[in-house]
């Protein structure tokens, strides 16, 4: 059995000051005017964000390299490890002035068809393929959401401005990033101002 | 002052349609907004100063949608039906007091209509209201309407017969069917709350069925029926409809409070020595708090309990309610004949 089963029977074990209903009712009166003093729980969503944890697994990126140059080298690792299969990649010769032996031509990740595991940040080996907190996608055709190399590169662009430390995260400065802006989101806020009525 | 008097019956209609035209609005407020705290959100905080300026863009969108007749609907009774329910609930409001009040060392009772059969006045007149129910859903030419329909229609037969007779133990002891007349009894005898706590219980219990609100609210019950007998109506005929369940509620609200909470009444306001003037304006006040309240108890039921199972309510009528209402009344009886 599960665990935790709640046995839910008819009234008939149950008192007879139960089966009148008046104090069960006026019990469960009292409950819901308790609730009405409580803190209200929702955000307020475009003025108020929830402050996501740092290993959030929303839409991916592909990390650039202190030049600004594509990290990726197209091995696709990540594209083997897809369970979803929404990885494309056609791989050319050279890249950054053939100093690399392979680069993405063609780099696109269908995001509708993603399960968000995160297999392929675990897989890539050069720290190419790394995934934002950004999870509000909105777009007019399926088609849309398959983002291309350009677009990834620039949700990197777009991610490392509010992140400004996020690129320490992979040079092994975790732990000096504790107090940094990477964990404590500075333009979105989780206020108490409607707790109270 | 004196010019003024001949013509108070009809400030007195002015001043009560005012109110009985703005509780609506501000119930929806309340609705949405008790709604919300229950639930741990916030409800609508966006028009106006926190949100409360929502009942008027309610209202304005209710007015600019648009009016979808359906082809295959009954056209009078469609058109019909949402009238129909706003006109009892109108109409039983004459009858109530609302206070004394001294003009020129003259008492005069806030009362539009002052009749002698008060209360059958009203039990007959808020009976009407099933019929708007019942066309509206009869005319709507669809299956969940029309089994919203037939349930109020059942409803309010298994449930306006205890209402009756909860109220029939009060009439026994006060010896009067106008409602000043009762509200006076519990002035100078208690509250019929006190007098009569089974009475009450019942009398309560069959206003929430009466209103059609939950846990009685089986004509509507979206999980099962749509929008129940409104379910084809939109715009302001859908807005008259909710019109006309609001005003019920106040109905019932003003009937409880005159039945059995003592009306106008302020416990020991006679022994303060205030200017019996100023006392009358404290209990007008007084009236309409003891409103309000009933109002928010209207709520407050509705967010905390869930909706009865068709056969429960047709049980807890039948085989509860009634019984318990006709013991009531015999038990008055023997207890005043001894």
């Amino acid at each position: 059995m599960a665990v935790n089963v709640k046995n839910v029977s008819m009234a008939r074990g149950k008192s007879w000051v139960d089966l009148t209903y008046i104090i069960p009712v006026m019990k469960g009166l009292a409950i819901t005017l308790r609730h009405l003093f409580k803190r209200k729980l929702v955000l307020q969503y475009p003025e108020e964000k929830k402050v996501l944890p740092p290993n959030y697994r929303g839409l991916h990126m592909l990390t650039r390299d202190e030049k600004g140059r594509e990290k990726c080298v197209a091995c696709e690792m990540c594209s083997t490890a897809c369970p979803a299969d929404c990885i494309r990649i056609v791989a050319g010769d050279g890249g950054w002035e053939d100093s690399r032996e392979k680069h993405p031509i063609v780099f696109e990740i269908d995001e509708l068809r993603c399960i968000y595991c995160g297999m392929c940040v675990e897989a890539c080996p050069e720290d190419a393929i790394d995934m934002t907190d950004m999870h509000n996608l909105a777009d007019y055709t399926r088609q849309d959401f398959i983002y291309d190399k350009e677009r990834l590169l620039g949700v990197y662009d777009e991610y490392i401005k509010r992140h400004p430390d996020r690129a320490k995260r992979r040079d092994g400065q975790f732990k000096a990033m504790k107090n940094s802006s990477y964990f404590t989101v500075n333009d979105v806020h989780h206020s108490d101002q409607h707790s109270s009525h | 002052m004196e010019a003024l008097m001949p013509f108070l019956p009809y400030i007195f209609i002015l001043v009560l349609l005012v109110l009985y035209l703005s509780v609506v609005p501000i119930m929806i407020q309340v609705e949405r907004k008790v709604s919300a705290w229950v639930q741990y959100r916030i409800g609508p905080n966006r028009v106006g100063p926190r949100g409360l300026l929502q009942p008027i863009a309610d209202a304005l969108k209710f007015l600019a949608k648009e009016d979808v007749i359906p082809n295959h609907v009954n056209k009078w009774l469609y058109i019909f039906a949402p009238t129909l329910m706003v006109f009892p609930a109108f109409f039983v409001f004459g009858v109530i007091p609302f206070g004394a009040i001294m003009i020129n060392g003259q008492e005069i009772l806030i009362q539009v209509g002052k009749t002698n059969i008060g209360i059958l006045y009203v039990l007959a007149v808020s009976s009407l209201g099933v019929y708007a129910i019942t066309f509206g859903s009869w005319a709507s030419n669809n299956k969940y309407s029309l089994i919203g329909g037939l349930r109020s229609a059942a409803q309010m037969m298994s449930y306006e017969l205890p209402m009756g007779l909860s109220i029939l133990g009060m009439i026994m002891v006060v010896g009067s069917l106008r409602l000043e007349d009762i509200v006076r009894f519990q002035i100078e005898n208690g509250w019929g709350i006190l007098l009569q706590p089974v009475g009450a219980l019942l009398f309560i219990v069959t206003a929430f069925a009466e209103t059609n609100r939950l846990p009685f609210d089986l004509t509507e019950a979206e999980a099962e029926l749509v929008g129940g007998y409104h379910t084809e109506y939109s715009s302001m005929k859908f807005a008259m409809f909710f019109l006309g369940e609001y005003c019920n509620m106040f109905t019932a609200s003003a009937m409880i409070t005159c039945l059995f909470l003592g009306g106008w009444h302020v416990p020991f306001i006679g022994s303060m020595g205030l200017d019996p003037a100023i006392v009358g304006y404290i209990q007008v006040v007084a009236m309409l708090m003891k409103l309000g309240f009933l109002m928010f108890f209207f709520v407050w039921v509705r967010w905390s309990l869930p909706r009865f199972r068709y056969d429960q309510l047709m049980n807890l009528g039948w085989k509860k309610l009634i019984p318990l209402a006709l013991a009531n009344v015999i038990i008055t009886a023997i207890v005043m004949a001894m």
